[in-house]
């Protein structure tokens, strides 16, 4: 747990991309649920922060 | 020596452009070459996205190429996350990909488990298996149909025969709750051969040395099934569910062919809808945000599944 917050203070790629992925994991699940409509709503917005910090955070040094 | 195909190439140029090209660099020839691909590829993939992304936020109808373009900002993007059809239709695909694939990687699998061993009409059965993937999604889709039919389709009779029911007391393709497995059936049927032949190359990749060591260890074979087999599929099976995973979501002629998306909705995946919106209600606009939605949802997924992939393959 501390290596991963160590690697999200120092912008690490491994910590930044498990955050990314999660984000992305998070709106498509909200986006296919079959359960509640506001998350629904909401999944595009998630996933499209999750997928662009992912390019980005890509770049980022091991 | 010999003389290498670079020699050859050399001689073939005529002087004129030879005496032309040895004043570029290496760096710019290698831009000379890769610039038309470069060209293609902006034109053909980047333009039509950005052009779509623009759209997206416009009233534009594609029937109505004349009339005022309005500019609604992220209105359309609102009305699509609001609306309750669009949301089944996102649940009728999670649950056609989610089922096609599990049922395509557990057959596919065994299949290629069962081919891979030596018997006797090992080839025949391989072009066998691989036959429904070498045919046209619509021939399949109009096959199945009839395949489906209640009182004649092969299919039910054959369901009636194991089970005891009346064969015309149930529709697979116009019954709401049995229509999203007909559909699901089809798929598995049609492309659990792809998977399998992925699975047979990644089962054939792995030396029989490995395995002649863990005899020697006296290792049981379920224990060689799960340290040595399965680790060593894995990257190749993950692959096949990336490629069925991708095609599933898009999945739109072996549908339309089956149920044209009913009963009701309850088979209209999201390439359905989309068609719709944007061939048949000529909503543009709303039908490109839709489109960047998918988009964006199937880039996501396909990077954290590549990178997933990479991890498994530098183990």
């Amino acid at each position: 747990m501390s290596g991963f917050l160590n690697g999200l203070l120092r912008f690490r790629r491994g910590s930044w991309e498990l955050v990314a992925s999660i984000l992305i994991a998070l709106g498509v699940v909200m986006l296919m649920q079959p359960w509640v409509l506001w998350a629904f709503t909401y999944s595009f917005i998630i996933t499209l922060v999750g997928t662009v910090m992912f390019i980005i955070v890509s770049h980022f040094p091991e | 020596m010999s003389e290498t195909a670079m020699d050859r190439i050399a001689k073939a140029t005529p002087p004129r452009v030879a005496r032309r090209i040895k004043g570029f660099s290496d760096r710019t020839i290698a831009w000379i070459f890769v610039a038309p691909t470069i060209f293609l590829l902006l034109a053909v993939n980047i333009f039509p996205l950005i052009w779509t992304i623009r759209l997206s936020f416009t009233n534009y109808r594609a029937n109505r190429p004349n009339a005022e373009l309005d500019w609604v900002g992220l209105r359309n993007y609102q009305r699509i996350l609001n609306d309750g059809d669009i949301w089944q239709t996102m649940q009728a695909t999670a649950h056609f990909l989610f089922w096609t694939l599990f049922f395509q990687v557990l057959i596919g699998f065994a299949l290629a488990w069962l081919i891979n061993r030596k018997f006797k009409g090992n080839d025949l059965w391989t072009t066998i298996i691989v036959l429904p993937m070498m045919l046209s999604p619509a021939v399949v889709g109009n096959f199945w149909t009839l395949l489906y039919q209640p009182q004649i389709g092969l299919f039910n009779n054959i369901v009636a025969y194991f089970t005891g029911a009346d064969p015309t007391s149930f529709s697979m393709i116009g019954d709401v709750a049995l229509a999203p497995w007909a559909i699901v059936i089809v798929d598995t049927w049609m492309w659990t051969p792809f998977v399998m032949l992925i699975c047979l190359a990644g089962l054939r990749s792995i030396p029989d040395s490995i395995y002649e060591a863990a005899e020697c260890d006296r290792a049981s074979k379920w224990r060689q099934f799960w340290t040595i087999t399965v680790p060593m599929v894995l990257p190749f099976l993950m692959l096949a569910v990336l490629f069925r995973g991708i095609e599933n979501f898009k999945m739109f002629d072996l549908v339309v062919q089956l149920t044209g998306g009913g009963p009701g909705n309850t088979t209209t995946l999201t390439s359905i809808e989309l068609k719709r919106e944007a061939f048949e209600k000529w909503r543009t606009g709303y039908s490109s945000a839709y489109g960047i939605i998918l988009f964006v949802t199937v880039f996501g997924l396909a990077s954290i599944y590549v990178k997933a992939l990479n991890k498994v393959k530098e183990r």
